[in-house]
């Protein structure tokens, strides 16, 4: 089974400042993987390069062995940063756009999901929350029968008790075929679903590590963080 | 009995002794049907995966049978589970006597401790 993604000699510059330098990295099949690091360390960069948002410098980034584009693009289903979604929708109307635009795009999944978070399908984006904005786009993610899942901060703007709701949602959505690349800073909760994390620092990946590798020598992942980005 | 899953020992193992324990106290008698990976998963609020290589686990100590179409349940076998009930005990025991030792304590005073604490609970 061959890697679902993959970076060799990867570098991103914008102008004359380095991004990403020469990241090398493979990640497997059926991981939750955590991409950790500080703000402006790369995270974004390396998503937005997997998603062909961006492209290299330098070196190479492969998705199931594939070049960004569009055949990856049916394979990966992404969650932005910022909210995409045009706010006089309803989230009734954007279920009809991602079904159209996704082969892989189950509505009955989607549906389900509102139910249990109690999100009315015929509310308009606009009205809703920041918090339940992010849920919507989360669900819509999910939502897709993908290959690779990346999540960049899905759950930076919600309270303690909506995170593990999203978690848990992740979790019960989860194909254990596939993978998904969680980006974020808040590690401590996201640590229990992770079996994988990947820490980068000013572009430079300085770990990856399974997550029973590092508990084995008694660490947490979030104390291991603490240790290797101390200021 | 909640998953009270600690940061710094691998998830895996600890989802072995939780259920390990679920098992030998009764929450899942023998013969009991255990819930699915999925739901177990989410209980725990762990990865799918590693709930599947916990069970796989216990599945190879003889806690856990796998049947080929209806999912997965505690064994019958008796005798198999007395067996992870002493293992158990001996660890949670052994434990025990290292923390002892560390405060000093010899074979005769630990004993008697001991004896004590078993009459004082007994009344």
């Amino acid at each position: 089974m061959n890697a679902i993604l993959e970076c060799k000699g990867l570098t991103k510059s914008y102008g004359g400042k380095k991004a990403l330098s020469d990241v090398n990295l493979t990640i497997e099949r059926g991981r939750i993987v955590g991409l950790l690091g500080p703000n402006g360390s790369g995270k974004t960069t390396l998503i937005k390069l997997a998603n062909a948002l961006l492209t290299p410098t330098s070196g190479e980034i492969r998705i199931a062995g594939m070049k960004p584009g569009t055949g990856t693009k049916k394979i990966v289903s992404y969650l932005p940063e910022r909210n995409y979604l045009n706010d006089w929708m309803r989230v009734h109307d954007i279920i009809g756009l991602f079904r159209d635009f996704y082969g892989d795009f189950r509505p009955d999944k989607a549906y389900d999901m509102l139910k249990r978070l109690n999100i009315n399908p015929n509310d308009k984006l606009k009205t809703m929350s920041k918090g339940t904005k992010e849920k919507v786009q989360l669900i819509l993610v999910m939502s897709r029968e993908a290959e690779l899942y990346l999540l960049d901060e899905p759950i930076g703007g919600v309270d303690p008790a909506a995170r593990d709701y999203i978690l848990e949602t992740i979790i019960s959505n989860y194909n254990p075929e596939a993978t998904i690349i969680i980006s974020t800073h808040l590690i401590s909760d996201v640590e229990k679903i992770l079996d994988h994390v990947i820490f980068i620092r000013e572009g430079q990946v300085v770990l990856s590590s399974s997550v029973d590798e590092i508990r084995e020598q008694g660490k947490s992942v979030d104390g291991l963080f603490r240790e290797v980005f101390r200021c | 009995m909640p998953w009270d899953l600690k940061p710094d020992r691998p998830i895996y193992t600890q989802l072995v002794e939780h259920i390990e324990w679920m098992i030998l106290s009764g929450v899942y008698p023998p013969g009991a049907k255990l819930p699915s990976v999925r739901d177990l998963a989410r209980e725990a609020s762990v990865n799918p995966n590693t709930m599947q290589r916990a069970l796989a686990q216990l599945e190879e100590d003889g806690l856990i049978i796998t049947h080929r179409t209806s999912g997965r349940s505690i064994t019958e076998d008796s005798e198999m589970i007395q067996k992870a009930r002493i293992r158990i005990a001996r660890e949670q025991v052994s434990e025990f006597l290292e923390k002892m030792k560390k405060l000093g304590f010899d074979k005769k005073e630990i004993l008697s401790i001991i004896n004590n604490m078993i009459e004082e609970v007994g009344k």
